[in-house]
C-alpha cells in the first residue's frame, strides 16, 4: 500500500454511505431487502477502506510527522480558497477505527431490530412503531408476532446519511468540513429521533435535540468566524503551527481577559457542549431516547456524541495554547475541565434514579463524556482519546444490548397481549439471563467495562488513566469528583444489570422474553470483544506486573499527533487503589441493594429531584422559552411591528387625508374653485350679459361703434406709443 | 455586433404579454401554453447567459449593448451584466419558469378542486410578464435612467396582480401599502439620481446617465455623504430594510402564489441590487461613511424578522417575516463592504430567491387544497403531498444555513465578513440562526408531520406533474450550489472585486 494510494482512499471512505442514501431514496425504497443490502454493502466498503487506512497508519514509521493529507479548493474566499481536504493523522486513524466498527455493527443489527423477514403488520402504517402481525400456524392457532418496520428502507437511508456525516467529520482536515459533517449528523439525529413522526413525543424530542445542539452550533460558527478572521485559514495543520498558536495565545480577545486562542477555544467548545450533551445543554439526549429505536439512540448517543469530544480533542493545541505540561491550566482549559467534571458527577446522580433501561444509558453517556472532557481540560490528551474509544465500544455494546433486551421483552408483550406493560421499564424485567443468555453475557461485559472492572475490561484502563492523570498532576478536586462519579457509575450499572437480568422475572412478559436473532447478537459479540481487548493496547508502562508486558502502543501512536510527544505518566498507587475500590465497591453495593428488590416501591433511590432530572426542563421552559415567546409575540410582533411601525404608517393615511381636506376646504373650494374657477365663468357670463344690448342687428349702429373704437384705439396708440 | 441576448431576455416577456392579450379570453390553455413557452425560453436564455459567463471565466461588464434613446439628455438603452447581476438574471428566469408552472394548476369542478390561477389567466400572465420584463430590465441596465424606467415597470403590475388576484381579505390594503412604500422609496432615490446626473454634468461637462461613466464622475466626499443615505435607503425599501419592511409581509400574504414567488424571490432582490449598484458603487465614499448605520439597521432586521416569524401562525406571514430576516442578511453582507460579506450577500440573493420561491410555491399548493394557511389547522401533509413536503424541508434546511445547501455557502461568508467588521454584530445576528431553526422546525413538525385534522382528510388532492417540476427545479438549484459552490461563488467574486476597487481596495 503506497502512501499515495492510501491518501486517495481516504477521500473515498465517506462516499459509499452517501451513495447508498441516494440509491435507497431514489430507487430501492420499495424493496426492503435490496435497500438493506445496499446500505450494508456501503457500510462494509467504508469499513474496509477504514481498516486499510488504519493498518497503513499503524505500520508507517513516524506517522504523526507524515500523515495522509490531500486537499482541494471548495469555497473561494478572498485570495485563498477555503480548501476542503482530508487528513488522517494518528488521532483520526484511531477514531476512524472505532467509527468504522460501530457503524458496520449498527447497520447489521438494524436488520434484526426492524424485524426483517417478519410479516407486515395488520394495522401498521408509516410513522408509528410496528404493532405486530397475526399469523396462523399449522394447527390453526393464531399468534401475534413482531411485524416489520413499515419505513424499513427509509431507516437505512437515514443511517446511511448519518454514516456519511460521521466519516466526513473524522477524515476532515479543517473546521469547515468538520462543521459540515457535524451539521449533517445533527440533521440525521433529528430525522432519526423523530423517525416515528406520528408519535408526538418523538416529534417533540426531535425538535428539542435539534434546537439544543443548534444553540451550541451557533457559538461554534462564531468561533470558526473568529478563528478565520484571526488566522485566515481553517485547516488544522495551518492553525496548529507554533507561530500561529503563539500569536493567538498572546493577542487579547477583549472578552473576559481571555486570549484570542482561549476565546476561540471556548466558543468552539460550546459547540461540543451541545453535541456531546454536556451541562447545561444536556437536556436533549435523554429525551432523544423517546425516539424510536435503540439503534438510533445508539447512533447519536454512542457515536454522534463522540464527535463533540473528538472536536474538542482536535482543538486541543488551540485550547492549550500557552500551556506547558505540568504548568497551571489556561483559563479555557479550566472552563473545559470544570464543565466536564461537573457533568460527570451531575449526570451520574440522575442515572441512579432512572427506570427506563435506555435512559440510564443516556445519562451514563453524558457522565462518561464528562470524564473525557475533564481529561482534555486538564491536558490529559491521550487519556481522553483512550477513553473516547473504549467508551464508544462498550457503550455501543450496551445500547445494542438494551435494544436486544427491549426486543426480547416486546416478544413477551405480544405473547401475553398486555400492551400496558412498558418493555423498557427495568422493573418489568428480571431474570432475563436465562431467556437471553447471549445478550446477558455481552451486556455484563459492557456493564463491567463501563464500571471499570479491574484489569480485564477496557473501561478500567482508560478510566484509570484519567484518574491517574488528575492525581499525578495535582488536580485534586477533579480527581475526587471523578472518583465519586466513577463509584456511582459502577453502582447504577450494577443496579441495571441486577434489575434486568438477575433474580426472578417480575412480570409474565419477562418470563416469555426470547433471545433475539443472530443479526442482533452477532454485533454484540463483536463489540464485547473490543470492550475487553481494546484496553490492553494502552496499559501504562509503569503499571505493576503488567506494565511493559504488552507495549503501550496507544500512547506511542496517538501521542504522535501532537507536536510534542506527551511524557509518560509517573505511576502512583493512590489512583490505582481508588480505581479498584470505586469499581468493585460500586458493583458490589449495586448488587447488594438491588439483589431482591421486587418492585419500584422498594427502590430507595426514587428521589423526585433526581427522577425529574433536577427540573432542568421545567426551568428552561420557564426561564428561556416562555420569555422568548413573550418577547417575540408581545414586544416585537404586537408592540414594535404592529403598533409602532404600522402605527406610524397608518398615521400617514389620516394625516394625508387631513392635509387633503384642509386644502380642499380652505383653499381649493373657496379660492381655486369659487374665485378662479366659478369666478371666471361668472365673470364671462356677466360680461356677456351686459354686452348683449349692443347686439342690435342694425348695420349702421355697428359701423358707428367700429368707428368709435377705431378712433379711440388709434388715438391711444398714437399718443401713448408714438408720441 | 454580437447576438443581442440581453435585449431579447428583457423584451421577450413584453412581446409575449402583448401576444397573450390578443388571444381570446376563453382560450385558457393556449394562453398558458404561450406563457410556459416564453418562460421556458427565458430560462434557457438566462441559463445560457450564466453558463457563458461562468465557463468563459469572464470578469467585469459583459454582453454590452448600447442603443441611442434620447441622446439630447444622454439617455441610452445600455445593457450589460457582471458577476453580481448574472446570477440574478438566472434567478429571474428560474422564478419565472416555476411561477408559470405552479400557476397552471388544476381545475375539477366535480371534486371542487381548484389550484393555480383559474380566473382570467390571460390578464394574469400578461401582467406577470410585464413584471418579469421590468425585473430583467433592472438587472441588465447599465443606464441609470433605464434602471429607473424598468424599476417602475416592475413595481406597477404588482398593484394590479395583488389587488385583482390576491387574497380577498387584505388585498386592497396590501396592494396600496406596497405600492405607496415602493413609489415613495423610488422617488427619494430618483431625486438622488437626478442630482448625481446634474452634478456629473457640472463636474465633467458630460450629460449622461451611463452608470459606468458615473463611477468616475468625481463626486466630492461631501456630496457623497449627503446623498448616499437617500439613494441607498430609497432602493433598500424594496429590499425590505427595517423599519421600512412592513409592506413586504403584508404583500406576500395578499398576493397569489406566483406573485408571492416573484415578490420575495426576485422583487426584493431588485431593491438590494439597486441599492448596491447605485448607492454603493456610485457613491463609495458615502457608503464608507454610513456603512455603520446600514449595518445597524440590517442587524436589527435580521433578528427582528426572525423573532416575528417565530410567533406567526399564518404560514405565509411566517415566510414573509423570514424574508425580512434573510434580506437583512443580504444588506448586512453588503454593508460590511469587505470581500467575504459582499460575496456572501451576492450568493444569498440567489439562494434566498429560490428558497422563498419554493416556500411560497409549496404554501400555495397547500392553501389551494386545504383553504387555510394557519399552521395549527394544518397537519399530515407529508403523507398527502410527499413531494411538496420534501421540497419544503429542503427549503427549510437552506433557510437554517445547513451545510450542503446554498444557504450555508451564503451565510458562512456573511458571518465571516461581519465578524471582520464588528464582531458584536455577528454575535447579535447569530441569534437569528437559532430562532430561524426553531420556527422552521416547528412549522415542519406541525404542517408536515403532525396529525392531519379530520376536516382535511380526503380533501388534499395530489399535486400535478408541473408542480413537481417546479419544486424539483428550485430544490436542485439549492443543492447544487450547496455542494459545488464553485458554480457560483467565483462569478460573484468577480463582481465583488470591481466593487472593492471602487471602494478603494478596502
Amino acid at each position: 500500500m503506497t502512501h499515495e494510494f492510501v491518501t486517495n482512499l481516504v477521500w473515498l471512505v465517506p462516499l459509499p454511505p452517501l451513495l447508498a442514501f441516494a440509491l435507497i431514496v431514489l430507487f430501492t425504497n420499495k424493496n426492503k431487502a435490496l435497500s438493506h443490502t445496499v446500505a450494508i454493502s456501503a457500510a462494509f466498503l467504508s469499513w474496509l477502506g477504514s481498516m486499510i487506512i488504519f493498518w497503513s497508519a499503524v505500520t508507517t514509521e513516524h506517522f504523526g510527522k507524515e500523515p495522509f493529507a490531500l486537499s482541494i479548493p471548495w469555497l473561494p474566499t478572498g485570495d485563498t480558497w477555503l480548501r476542503v481536504g482530508v487528513l488522517i493523522d494518528p488521532l483520526s486513524a484511531a477514531v476512524l477505527f472505532f467509527v468504522a466498527w460501530t457503524i458496520l455493527m449498527i447497520f447489521v443489527y438494524s436488520v434484526g431490530y426492524h424485524n426483517f423477514g417478519q410479516p407486515a403488520g395488520d394495522h401498521d402504517h408509516a410513522g408509528l412503531p410496528p404493532h405486530g402481525a397475526t399469523v396462523t400456524d399449522e394447527h390453526g392457532h393464531k399468534h401475534t408476532v413482531l411485524s416489520i418496520e413499515p419505513m424499513y428502507s427509509r431507516f437505512f437511508a437515514f443511517i446511511g446519511l448519518f454514516a456519511f456525516g460521521m466519516y466526513t467529520l473524522v477524515v476532515s482536515d479543517n473546521l469547515l468540513t468538520l462543521f459540515v459533517g457535524w451539521e449533517i449528523m445533527g440533521l440525521c439525529s433529528y430525522l432519526l429521533i423523530g423517525f416515528w413522526f406520528a408519535k408526538p413525543s418523538a416529534r417533540a424530542a426531535g425538535v428539542k435535540a435539534f434546537m439544543t445542539t443548534r444553540i451550541g452550533d451557533v457559538f461554534m460558527l462564531l468561533g470558526i468566524s473568529f478563528l478565520y478572521y484571526a488566522t485566515g485559514t481553517l485547516t488544522y495543520r495551518e492553525i496548529f503551527t507554533e507561530e500561529t498558536l503563539h500569536v493567538l495565545a498572546t493577542v487579547p480577545s477583549g472578552v473576559f481577559g481571555l486570549s484570542a486562542a482561549g476565546l476561540i477555544a471556548i466558543l468552539l467548545f460550546i459547540g461540543t457542549i451541545g453535541k456531546s450533551a454536556q451541562f447545561p445543554l444536556h437536556v436533549w439526549l435523554p429525551d432523544a431516547m423517546e425516539g424510536p429505536t435503540p439503534v438510533s439512540a445508539m447512533i447519536h448517543a454512542a457515536t454522534m456524541v463522540s464527535a463533540g469530544v473528538y472536536a474538542t480533542i482536535r482543538m486541543f493545541p488551540l485550547l492549550s495554547a500557552g500551556w506547558h505540561e505540568g504548568g497551571p491550566l489556561t483559563a479555557a482549559m479550566t472552563v473545559v475541565a470544570f464543565i466536564g467534571a461537573f457533568t460527570a458527577i451531575f449526570a451520574a446522580t440522575i442515572a441512579v434514579a432512572q427506570n427506563d433501561i435506555k435512559r440510564v444509558l443516556a445519562y451514563s453517556t453524558i457522565s462518561q463524556l464528562g470524564f473525557m472532557i475533564a481529561a482534555i481540560g486538564m491536558g490529559a490528551y491521550i487519556a481522553a482519546v483512550f477513553h473516547l474509544i473504549t467508551h464508544a465500544f462498550f457503550k455501543a455494546l450496551l445500547f445494542l444490548g438494551s435494544g436486544s433486551v427491549i426486543h426480547g421483552m416486546e416478544h413477551g408483550v405480544y405473547h401475553t397481549g398486555n400492551h400496558k406493560v412498558d418493555p423498557q421499564d427495568m422493573f418489568n424485567m428480571g431474570g432475563l439471563r436465562k431467556k437471553m443468555p447471549i445478550t446477558f453475557w455481552t451486556f455484563l461485559i459492557g456493564g463491567f467495562a463501563l464500571s471499570g472492572f479491574p484489569l480485564i475490561t477496557a473501561g478500567f484502563w482508560s478510566k484509570d488513566e484519567i484518574l491517574a492523570d488528575a492525581f499525578v498532576n495535582g488536580h485534586l478536586m477533579i480527581f475526587i469528583t471523578l472518583a465519586i462519579a466513577a463509584f456511582m457509575t459502577a453502582f447504577y450499572t450494577m443496579r441495571q444489570i441486577t434489575l434486568t437480568f438477575l433474580g426472578e422475572p417480575r412480570t409474565k412478559e419477562a418470563e416469555h422474553a426470547q433471545e433475539t436473532p443472530w443479526t442482533m447478537t452477532a454485533p454484540l459479540v463483536v463489540l464485547s470483544f473490543f470492550a475487553v481487548t481494546y484496553g490492553w493496547v494502552g496499559i501504562p508502562e509503569h503499571f505493576p506486573l503488567l506494565g511493559g508486558l504488552v507495549p503501550n502502543w496507544f500512547h506511542e501512536f496517538v501521542g504522535g499527533t501532537l507536536a510534542e510527544h506527551p511524557p509518560v505518566l509517573e505511576f502512583s498507587w493512590i489512583p490505582l487503589l481508588t480505581s479498584l475500590v470505586v469499581a468493585l465497591g460500586g458493583l458490589g453495593l449495586g448488587w447488594f441493594v438491588y439483589r431482591d428488590v421486587k418492585s419500584q416501591a422498594e427502590d430507595k433511590f426514587q428521589i423526585p429531584l433526581l427522577k425529574n432530572k433536577y427540573y432542568f426542563d421545567e426551568a428552561y421552559d420557564f426561564l428561556i422559552i416562555q420569555p422568548l415567546i413573550w418577547f417575540s409575540e408581545v414586544f416585537v410582533s404586537k408592540w414594535m411591528d404592529k403598533s409602532v411601525i404600522d402605527g406610524i404608517l397608518h398615521l400617514f393615511g389620516p394625516a394625508t387625508g387631513g392635509i387633503g381636506s384642509t386644502i380642499r376646504n380652505y383653499f381649493d373650494v373657496p379660492v381655486v374653485n369659487r374665485f378662479f374657477g366659478d369666478g371666471s365663468a361668472d365673470a364671462t357670463y356677466w360680461i356677456g350679459k351686459n354686452l348683449r344690448p349692443i347686439q342690435t342687428g342694425r348695420i349702421q349702429q355697428y359701423l358707428i361703434l367700429s368707428m368709435v373704437v377705431l378712433f379711440v384705439v388709434g388715438g391711444l396708440v398714437y399718443f401713448l406709443l408714438l408720441a | 455586433m454580437n447576438f443581442p441576448i440581453l435585449s431579447i431576455i428583457t423584451f421577450l416577456p413584453f412581446v409575449a404579454a402583448v401576444i397573450m392579450l390578443m388571444v381570446p379570453a376563453d382560450r385558457k390553455t393556449e394562453v398558458r401554453g404561450i406563457a410556459l413557452a416564453t418562460a421556458s425560453m427565458e430560462l434557457l436564455l438566462s441559463g445560457w447567459l450564466y453558463f457563458q459567463y461562468l465557463t468563459g471565466h469572464m470578469t467585469g461588464y459583459q454582453f454590452i449593448e448600447t442603443y441611442k434613446w434620447l441622446p439630447a439628455l444622454g439617455i441610452s438603452l445600455k445593457f450589460g451584466v457582471d458577476g453580481m447581476s448574472t446570477p440574478l438574471v438566472l434567478l429571474t428566469g428560474i422564478v419565472m419558469f416555476t411561477g408559470v408552472l405552479i400557476s397552471w394548476g388544476v381545475y375539477d369542478e366535480e371534486h371542487h378542486i381548484s389550484a393555480g390561477i383559474q380566473d382570467r389567466p390571460r390578464e394574469f400572465f400578461a401582467f406577470l410578464f410585464l413584471l418579469a420584463g421590468g425585473v430583467f430590465g433592472v438587472f441588465v441596465s447599465l443606464d441609470l435612467f433605464m434602471l429607473f424606467f424598468f424599476y417602475e415597470i416592475a413595481v406597477f403590475p404588482m398593484y394590479l396582480l395583488i389587488a385583482i388576484w390576491g387574497w380577498v381579505k387584505t388585498r386592497e390594503y396590501a396592494a396600496m401599502k406596497l405600492t405607496l412604500y415602493l413609489f415613495i422609496g423610488s422617488v427619494v432615490a430618483l431625486v438622488g439620481a437626478l442630482v448625481m446626473y446634474w452634478t456629473q454634468y457640472q463636474n465633467t461637462g458630460v450629460l449622461s446617465f451611463d452608470m459606468i461613466q458615473m463611477e468616475s464622475a468625481g463626486f466630492s466626499a461631501a456630496f457623497q455623504y449627503a446623498w448616499f443615505l437617500p439613494v441607498f435607503f430609497g432602493f433598500a425599501v424594496l429590499g425590505g430594510i427595517w423599519p421600512f419592511h412592513n409592506w413586504s409581509p403584508d404583500g406576500h400574504v395578499a398576493a397569489p402564489t406566483a406573485v408571492s414567488m416573484f415578490h420575495a424571490g426576485v422583487l426584493m432582490k431588485l431593491g438590494a441590487f439597486a441599492a448596491l449598484r447605485v448607492g454603493i458603487m456610485l457613491l463609495p465614499e458615502g457608503a464608507k461613511q454610513w456603512s455603520w448605520l446600514v449595518m445597524a439597521f440590517a442587524g436589527v432586521a435580521v433578528v427582528y424578522g426572525a423573532y416575528i416569524a417565530f410567533v406567526q401562525t399564518d404560514l405565509k406571514y411566517m415566510i414573509g417575516f423570514s424574508s425580512v430576516s434573510h434580506m437583512g442578511l443580504v444588506v448586512l453582507g453588503v454593508s460590511t463592504l469587505n470581500h467575504d460579506g459582499l460575496v456572501g450577500a451576492g450568493v444569498q440573493m440567489f439562494s434566498h430567491g429560490v428558497m422563498t420561491a419554493l416556500f411560497f410555491a409549496v404554501t400555495g399548493m397547500i392553501y389551494d387544497r386545504s383553504h387555510t394557511r394557519q399552521i395549527p389547522e394544518l397537519g399530515g401533509m407529508m403523507k398527502a403531498l410527499p413531494f411538496a413536503g420534501i421540497g419544503f424541508i429542503i427549503g427549510g434546511l437552506v433557510s437554517m444555513g445547513m451545510p450542503g445547501f446554498s444557504g450555508f455557502v451564503a451565510e458562512f461568508p456573511i458571518f465571516m465578513g461581519v465578524w471582520g467588521r464588528q464582531w458584536m454584530l455577528a454575535v447579535v445576528a447569530s441569534i437569528s440562526i437559532i430562532i430561524t431553526a426553531a420556527y422552521i422546525m416547528i412549522a415542519i413538525r406541525r404542517v408536515f408531520f403532525g396529525p392531519m385534522p379530520e376536516k382535511l382528510e380526503g380533501h388534499i388532492s395530489p399535486i400535478t406533474t408541473l408542480d413537481k417540476v417546479a419544486i424539483f427545479t428550485l430544490s436542485s438549484c439549492m443543492v447544487i450550489i450547496g455542494i459545488f459552490p464553485a458554480v457560483m461563488v467565483p462569478m460573484v467574486e468577480t463582481g465583488v472585486k470591481h466593487i472593492l476597487d471602487l471602494l478603494g481596495g478596502a
